[in-house]
Order: structure tokens, then C-alpha cells, then sequence
């Protein structure tokens, strides 16, 4: 039963201590490499020229001049890039957003890139090619998009999933629509009834590095690519393809990655460099500019929402109801099949246990850029919603908000609003924890209030390879193809030593290329430690099998008579008491002349990444006379099922909540009425500073798996969800004021209060 | 335009370099000189992610011109680990998980230094806003803040226990 993912409540001896991680020294003394900082023999700058429209027919882009600047290698247009996608319209989208064919989409859209040997000379190649553009109408917002005179976007979109399919193309692309039970008779029997819209401006992931890579193709065809990102194996299939070159003969190294979110799950620059490396035969590297970051890397949807909640006098509640309009810029959503309205609607009220509940997710093209995912993708938004209303049911009825949700709180057996049927799960032990939580007690001064939300999500497991190899020395080596952005090598290398029984010193994680490894899917939904951890824990009891074998031929002994523990081969039965326990180290020494390299190897795909809740508490002081917000005090809880690093999940539940909380409050894409981004850069799209924020508790709960040998869930979105209500509703208790728009930023605040005023 | 030759000092070592007179010190720093542990989040010096000290003094390399620090004195996070031996910011990031991607760090640590090179006991307040110019979007800035007054309080202690061996010799 090596490969039994099954939770054993085994004794664990490694996991859950506080070491520090492997690449710690490297990342405090500046040699740890990250996207910009690799360089290749010969290397040009690529720049890209953006669209300053928001929606514009290209007529033409003359490059001649530009061509024949001294200095410029390669220029690339949509010509350069012929459509070799064959009908497949999501790989056709990428190419699209990647480089405009025929129309600039959105406010910095790419039109045309340019290789030149230096920056200088390529900044001034940009400023030579000539784009004519004629103006379309154009959209931006995601109720504006939805009207019936609205500009449509593109004439081959028709709305999927309604009957009878409609006659006519329009930017709502699709309708879906999730639940159970009967919504109306359930709001027929409630007591009370509470509906409320709700609007969420865009957000964008925010990582401070920059995309940045370095491309390179041989007139071979074959080529490799330095990159920033989540997924290079991902990167590695797409740009492929879109080039017309063979998977394996791309090899892709992912640097270091300086925070992603999310958003370094999509290709961006890439297949655009390795094209501009191709046309010049030479390498290229192209670092975006933070104004790119914002204005053509993905940000999350923008969104407008509508809940309604109903409950009888004793809190129960009868029936739920949310309807979601996401945008996702101008294309169907990243993920085929599973647009960023449906993914809401999915996660809707999946902290409750519902009798009726329906949710749809409607979703919308505009001339915004591509969204991408933001950690817990499109949950936060309608958890602003639905747990703004949840605090509006308990205020009606007159019971703690606290009591209102674990009245209806999930539980093993619960069906939930998405489908499928709970098992163990975390809901009510994070609520309870939260009734317990000292945090609640605490006294609040004038102009301060309290409040709490819960929030919810998947995580994910996904295709997943990787090595475990043995050196004579008996160190080991882990190799795999997850990335690591918050010291997912530490907790590997934990799980490997606590399989093997060595000391976790012993162990050594690194990032494979996609040379040294089969297929990973990109590193989302919280699946690195998850699925890669699994496959360690498969790995390693393989490494084992070998580790016996070879005590075995060293003892000349049945290798059922060896067992495995404490890191040390015993022999079983008194007849073996003269045979002293070989280490992992003993045997490895004699690996090369009882039968050469010991390894473990596992290719799998690990399901049920078990789902996740995490409940959190806020308290704020609004300022009346500046409607400014400052957090006082914030406490996290979550389930993470079992912390294999605990500080490391609790930086995720801290940097989650701190992203919510910028969200809540500063964060926007504002765009003015010609559809231009007007804040793209740190100055005016403000994330949270260290003095905006306090310490943030956390508690971390752990109802384990069952479908993790340790009991393991993703720990890495769920932090994101709470904050927006959590926050809404400590206002609301602060100065009275219903917050229905994020980010509730000062003037929203202001002018709520004045209408409270004049009420 | 032709090349502006500089003669400076970076990390304790004499440099020359030439660079076109527009170009910044961050540019200089990562792509003539090689030390890209200084980090470019923003160029606009919004971020600290290119955090470096000039005479002693936190800047963002991005806002300085190359052509500016002739004869002048650079520190970057190259530097900080002395004698093969991590500055106690270095290990205390480390230990308490101050970092997570990594890419702010850097530009942390330089102006944690600098805070506490200039007030040895900052209260919590007066660290966050002394590090308020420099973004994390990982961290939350918890374990940030934690890390450098873990690192003050040993430091005060080192100073003592200095101090008291020298009043021992004394006496
Ligand atoms: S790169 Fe200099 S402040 Fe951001
Ligand atoms: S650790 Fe990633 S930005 Fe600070």
C-alpha cells in the first residue's frame, strides 16, 4: 500500500518544527536569482509598444523606420505571430492577449515588440513605429457591459450555457448556475428577508517583482526560457505551441519567483521574447515596467452582486440566493469551462448548510486587461457580499452575527451549495474558535467597532512528479516541480526526512527544470505543498523498498526479515541480534556496488485537496471627519488541516489578510471616461505599508484530510476571503454606515456617513 | 550623449564604472556591476525594493543617477553579511520567517539597518514607519516587524554584555 493517500494519524516526529529554510541565506544576502536577474551571452532588450486605447481598430503599424534604427535586432507585430491554435479559441485568446491581432482591446494592450542591443536603443525604436488606430466604442465596466445599447466586443461571442441559445452576439459570454433545493419556497418561509447589491472594484495581485524573462531560440528550434512564474512546465506547453515548436524541446527554468498570487499562472511576455529571439537569433530579455505590471498583466475581476438571505426568528436559514457579474477583461475567462463568475457563484454560501440555495455567475467581457487568478480567485468578492448580509440577517433577527453562523454553519454531511457532500471539515471549529477568542471580549473606544466573516475555498491537487535521490553520503535530494514562493522547499524537505527518519538537515529541495522532470500543472490552489508533498511521501516509501533491498544483498539476508525505522535498516527476529541497524547513510555508501544510484520516484495525481475555512476577526477606527479606516487589531483562524512549516502557514494566513485588507480599503483600478487606467504605478494604486497594519494573530486549527497521509489541505488562499466583510461589517458596527462598494475607501466612507446625516 | 566615468566605493571595495549620464544607480548597480540583490519593483520609487545607503543615508537606487555618487559611499545588501558571517537582521529574517518570495528583503534589511544604526530601542511603531518605504505584499509585514525588534533586543544585549566586560577590565 506504498501509494495510499489515506490520512493514518501516524506519529510525526519532523513535521510541524520551525526549521528555516533552505533558501533562506541566499534570499537575505541578494544571490538568489529571481526573473531579472539572469543574463545570457548576447542578450538584446525587448520592449514592448501598448495600445493607449481602450478599444481601437489597428489599421496599420509601420515599422520601417524603426527597422532601420542602428542597433535593432527584431521587430514583431501579430504578423510575425501566424495562428497555428487550430480552433482551440482559449490557446487563441492567449496569443491574442499576448500580441493584438487587427484590434487593441484594452488600455496597454501589446501591439508591437521590439529587440534591440540595448534599452536605450530600443525605447527610441518604440517611438518610431507609427500605429494607426481607429477609435471603437468602448466598455470598461461590468454593469455598463451588460446593458442592451453596450458596445459589443466581439461579434463571435454568444452567451454559453441558456436556452434557447441566443440569436445574437453580446459581451455576457456565460450563465451558470449552481444549488439545490427550492429558493422560492424557502424565501416564502422566512421570517425575515434581506437582499442587497453589492459592487467590487478592480484589484491586482500586486507582487513586487515584475514579469521578467530571458528567451532563446537556435535556428535548431529548440530554446529555452528564464522565467518568473508559477507554472513552467504550464509556460512551457503554451509557448510552445503558440510558436510551432516541440514541447520537449523547450526547456524552461523558473527563476525565483518574487510573488505571484496568481498572477504569474498566465503567459504574459514570454511567448513574445522567445518569437523576438527567434526573428534575431540572439537571446532576448524583457522586464515589464510596473506601469505594464498593472496595466497588462492581470488583475482580478471587477464585479457587481446581488444576495438575498432569508431566516426564520430562530436564525435558521431557509433559503440563499446570490446573483455574480464578473468581468474577466476581454476574454472568457483563464480557465476553460470555468469562467470567474461561475468559480464565485461556486464558492457562494459554501460555509453554510443550505436547505435552498441558488447562485448564478454571469460573466462578462469588457475593455479591461486579461484578468488573471488572485489567491482564492473570485471568492473574496462574493464573500463581501454574502457575509455583509449575513451580519444584516443577524441585525433584523437581533442575535450576534457569531450565533448566526454557527447556527448554520457546515458540517460533515452538509450538502454543499456547489454539489458535492462534505466530509470532515473545518467551518464550526474555526466559528467556536472564534467564540473563544479573547480577540472578542477586548474593549472598544469611541468610533471603533468589531466584526467577523468567514470564508471558504477548494484548493486544488493536480498533476504532480517528483525525485527523491540518494547520494553516497546519505544526503538526500529532492527534486521537484512545484515552485516556491513562501518556503514550500522547507516543508518538502520536512516531509521527506520525517518519511525517511533522518534529520532534516540531511535533506536538500530544488525546483527541477522542465529537463528533469515530467509535466507538473502550475503551482495554484494551494496545491504546492499538497500534491508535491504527497508525491515526497510516495517517493520517499519508494526510496525505502530500495533502502531494504540493498540492506538485504549488504545482510545477504530476505528483505522480508528488514524493516524500516528511524531511518536505520533492522533486521527483524533474535536470530539477526548480531546484525546492527544500517543507516540511510551505510547504505548509501554501499549503493554503487549493490546495484548503483538508490532514488524514489512518483508521477501522480493527488484528488481531494480537502477544502478549507478560516473565520476572521477585525476591529477598525473610522475617523469620522476623514472617513479614513485604520485596522486596530486582526486575528486570523484557519484549518489547515496540519501545519507542516506552522510559521510558514501562518505568513499565509497573515499575507492573505493583509491583501484582503488593502482590498477592503485602498485598492482600485480607476479608469477614466476614455477607458485609460489613470493609477497605473504604487504612488496612486496604494497596497497596505508596514504602519497601515498591525501585528496580525493567527490561530491555526487542524482538522485533518482524510485523504492526506498527514492530513494536510492547502493553507494558501483561504486568508484572502474574510477580510472585505470582515472589515465591512466592523464599520458598520464602528459608525453605523452599510459599506456596498470596495474598496471602502474615504470618500465612500464620507459620504455614507452624510447620508446617514441627512436621514 | 558620451559616458560619465565614476570612481566610487561600494561595499568597502573601489569601483570605477561608465555610464550614460541619464542612467540610474539602480541600472548601474544591477546591469554593469552585477549585484542584483538590489531589486527593481517599481523604478519609481514607490517600492524599496532597490533600497541601498549612499554616505550612510537610505536611498532608492532608482531615483539616483550613476553620474551622482562619484567619489561617494554605496552599501548594498551584498555587504551585509561580514566576514562570512550573517548581520543578525540577515539571521533573524530567517529565523522568524520575515520573508516569504523574498523580493522585498533586500530593500528590508538596508532600511532596517539604517533604523537601527540611528535608534538602537525603536518602539513597534517607530519600525513600522521607518520600513513604511518599502512594500511586502507576502508577509503582512508581521514577521517583518517581529524580526527586527528580535534583532534590536539582541543587539541592546550584545552592547551590555560588551560594556560590562570593558567595566570588568576597568575595575
Ligand atoms: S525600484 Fe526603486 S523604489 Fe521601487
Ligand atoms: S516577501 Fe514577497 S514581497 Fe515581501
Amino acid at each position: 500500500m506504498a501509494n495510499d493517500p489515506s490520512y493514518t494519524k501516524q506519529k510525526l516526529k519532523v513535521i510541524g518544527s520551525r526549521v528555516r529554510r533552505p533558501d533562506g541565506v541566499d534570499k537575505v544576502t541578494g544571490r538568489a536569482k529571481y526573473g531579472a536577474d539572469h543574463n545570457a551571452p548576447g542578450q538584446l532588450v525587448g520592449l514592448f509598444l501598448r495600445s493607449p486605447h481602450a478599444h481601437a481598430r489597428i489599421k496599420k503599424i509601420s515599422t520601417a523606420r524603426a527597422e532601420k534604427l542602428s542597433g535593432v535586432k527584431a521587430i514583431i507585430t501579430s504578423e510575425d505571430l501566424p495562428d497555428l491554435t487550430k480552433g482551440d479559441t482559449a490557446a487563441r485568446d492567449i496569443l491574442e492577449n499576448c500580441m493584438a491581432r487587427g484590434r487593441a482591446l484594452y488600455d496597454g494592450h501589446a501591439v508591437a515588440a521590439v529587440a534591440a542591443v540595448d534599452e536605450q536603443t530600443a525605447r527610441k525604436a518604440l517611438k518610431l513605429i507609427k500605429v494607426t488606430y481607429e477609435l471603437l466604442p468602448h466598455v470598461t465596466d461590468v454593469d455598463e457591459a451588460l446593458k442592451p445599447d453596450a458596445p459589443v466586443i466581439h461579434d463571435y461571442l454568444y452567451t454559453n450555457g441558456v436556452e434557447p441559445r441566443p440569436t445574437k452576439p453580446s459581451n455576457l459570454y456565460n450563465v451558470a448556475e449552481f444549488g439545490h433545493g427550492d429558493v422560492d419556497a424557502g424565501f416564502a418561509q422566512a421570517d425575515v428577508v434581506v437582499e442587497k447589491s453589492y459592487k467590487t472594484e478592480q484589484v491586482h495581485q500586486g507582487y513586487i517583482e515584475p514579469h521578467a524573462c530571458v528567451g532563446s531560440v537556435n535556428p535548431d528550434g529548440t530554446g529555452e526560457l528564464w522565467v518568473t512564474t508559477q507554472g513552467h512546465f504550464t509556460y512551457r506547453s503554451v509557448c510552445a505551441n503558440l510558436l510551432g515548436m516541440d514541447i520537449a524541446k523547450l526547456k524552461v527554468t523558473s527563476s525565483e519567483i518574487g510573488g505571484g498570487f496568481g498572477g504569474k499562472t498566465h503567459v504574459w511576455i514570454e511567448p513574445v521574447v522567445l518569437a523576438l529571439s527567434r526573428k534575431a537569433n540572439r537571446p532576448v530579455k524583457a522586464v515589464m515596467s510596473r506601469e505594464e505590471v498593472f496595466r497588462a498583466s492581470g488583475p482580478a475581476s471587477s464585479t457587481s452582486i446581488d444576495v438575498k438571505i432569508g431566516a426564520k426568528k430562530d436564525g435558521t436559514i431557509t433559503a440563499a440566493f446570490a446573483a455574480l457579474r464578473y468581468q474577466s477583461g476581454p476574454f472568457p475567462g483563464a480557465i476553460p469551462g470555468m469562467p470567474w463568475a461561475a468559480i464565485g457563484a461556486m464558492t457562494s454560501f459554501a460555509c453554510y448548510n443550505l436547505a435552498n440555495v441558488k447562485t448564478l455567475g454571469y460573466d462578462v467581457v469588457v475593455n479591461r486587461p486579461k484578468v488573471a487568478a488572485y489567491r482564492a480567485p473570485s471568492a473574496p468578492m462574493i464573500a463581501f457580499a454574502v457575509e455583509s448580509t449575513m451580519d444584516m440577517v443577524a441585525k433584523e433577527l437581533g442575535i450576534e452575527p457569531l450565533d448566526l453562523r454557527i447556527k448554520n454553519a457546515a458540517r460533515e454531511g452538509t450538502r454543499a451549495c456547489y454539489g458535492p457532500v462534505y466530509g470532515p471539515i473545518g467551518i464550526g471549529a474555526t466559528l467556536q474558535a472564534v467564540k473563544n477568542h479573547p480577540h472578542m471580549r477586548a474593549r472598544l473606544k469611541k468610533n471603533q467597532g468589531r466584526g467577523m466573516a468567514c470564508g471558504f475555498w477548494f484548493n486544488f491537487g493536480g498533476q504532480t512528479c517528483a525525485d527523491l535521490n540518494i547520494a553516497t553520503d546519505g544526503s538526500v535530494t529532492l527534486t521537484v516541480g512545484t515552485i516556491d514562493v513562501g518556503g514550500s522547499r522547507a516543508s518538502l524537505s520536512l516531509i521527506a526526512a520525517e518519511e525517511l527518519g533522518i534529520p532534516y538537515k540531511q535533506v536538500k529541495a530544488h525546483i527541477g527544470d522542465t529537463g528533469s522532470l515530467g509535466h507538473n500543472d502550475t503551482t495554484e490552489g494551494s496545491r504546492g505543498t499538497f500534491s508535491s508533498g504527497m508525491a515526497i511521501v510516495f517517493a520517499a516509501r519508494q526510496a525505502i523498498e530500495v533502502l531494504r533491498e540493498r540492506a538485504a544483498i549488504m545482510w545477504e539476508i530476505p528483505i522480508e526479515d528488514i524493516i524500516w525505522k528511524d531511518g536505520h535498516a533492522k533486521a527483524r527476529g533474535s536470530k539477526y541480534s548480531r546484525l546492527k541497524p544500517l543507516s540511510l547513510a551505510d547504505i548509501a555508501a554501499q549503493s554503487p556496488s549493490t546495484g548503483g544510484p538508490i532514488a524514489g520516484h512518483n508521477e501522480s495525481v493527488p484528488d481531494n485537496a480537502g477544502v478549507s475555512f478560516a473565520s476572521h476577526i477585525c476591529d477598525v477606527e473610522v475617523d469620522p471627519e476623514t472617513g479614513g479606516t485604520r485596522i486596530i487589531r486582526y486575528t486570523v483562524i484557519q484549518d489547515a488541516g496540519k501545519a507542516i512549516h506552522p510559521t510558514y502557514v501562518e505568513g499565509q494566513m497573515q499575507g492573505g489578510a493583509a491583501q484582503g485588507i488593502g482590498w477592503a480599503l485602498n485598492e482600485e483600478y480607476i479608469y477614466g471616461d476614455d477607458g485609460r487606467l489613470q493609477n497605473p504605478g504604487f504612488l496612486d494604486y496604494r497596497i497596505p505599508v508596514c504602519s497601515d497594519l498591525p501585528f496580525i494573530d493567527t490561530q491555526i486549527l487542524e482538522i485533518p484530510n482524510p485523504n492526506h497521509p498527514y492530513g494536510v489541505r492547502g493553507v494558501g488562499e483561504t486568508s484572502i476571503v474574510p477580510p472585505l466583510a470582515a472589515i465591512g461589517n466592523a464599520i458598520s458596527n464602528a459608525v453605523g454606515v452599510r459599506m456596498d462598494h470596495t474598496p471602502m475607501s474615504p470618500p465612500r466612507i464620507l459620504k455614507a456617513l452624510e447620508q446617514l446625516h441627512a436621514s | 550623449m558620451a559616458a560619465v566615468l565614476v570612481s566610487t566605493t561600494i561595499n568597502g571595495d573601489a569601483v570605477e564604472f561608465a555610464c550614460p549620464p541619464q542612467e540610474s544607480l539602480l541600472a548601474v548597480l544591477r546591469d554593469r556591476l552585477g549585484l542584483t540583490g538590489v531589486k527593481e519593483g517599481c523604478g519609481t520609487g514607490d517600492c524599496g525594493a532597490c533600497s541601498v545607503t549612499l554616505d550612510g543615508r537610505l536611498v532608492c537606487s532608482c531615483l539616483v543617477l550613476g553620474a551622482e555618487v562619484d567619489g561617494r559611499e554605496i552599501a548594498t545588501i551584498e555587504g551585509m553579511a561580514e566576514n562570512g558571517k550573517l548581520h543578525p537582521l540577515q539571521e533573524n529574517f530567517i529565523e522568524h520567517a520575515a520573508l516569504q518570495c523574498g523580493i522585498c528583503t533586500p530593500g528590508f534589511l538596508m532600511a532596517a539597518k539604517v533604523l537601527l544604526d540611528r535608534n538602537p530601542q525603536p518602539t513597534e511603531t517607530e519600525i513600522r514607519y521607518a520600513l513604511a518605504g518599502n512594500l511586502c505584499r507576502c508577509t503582512g509585514y508581521d514577521k517583518i516587524v517581529r524580526a527586527v525588534q528580535a534583532t534590536a533586543t539582541e543587539l541592546r544585549q550584545l552592547e551590555k554584555k560588551k560594556s560590562r566586560r570593558k567595566k570588568s577590565k576597568k575595575s
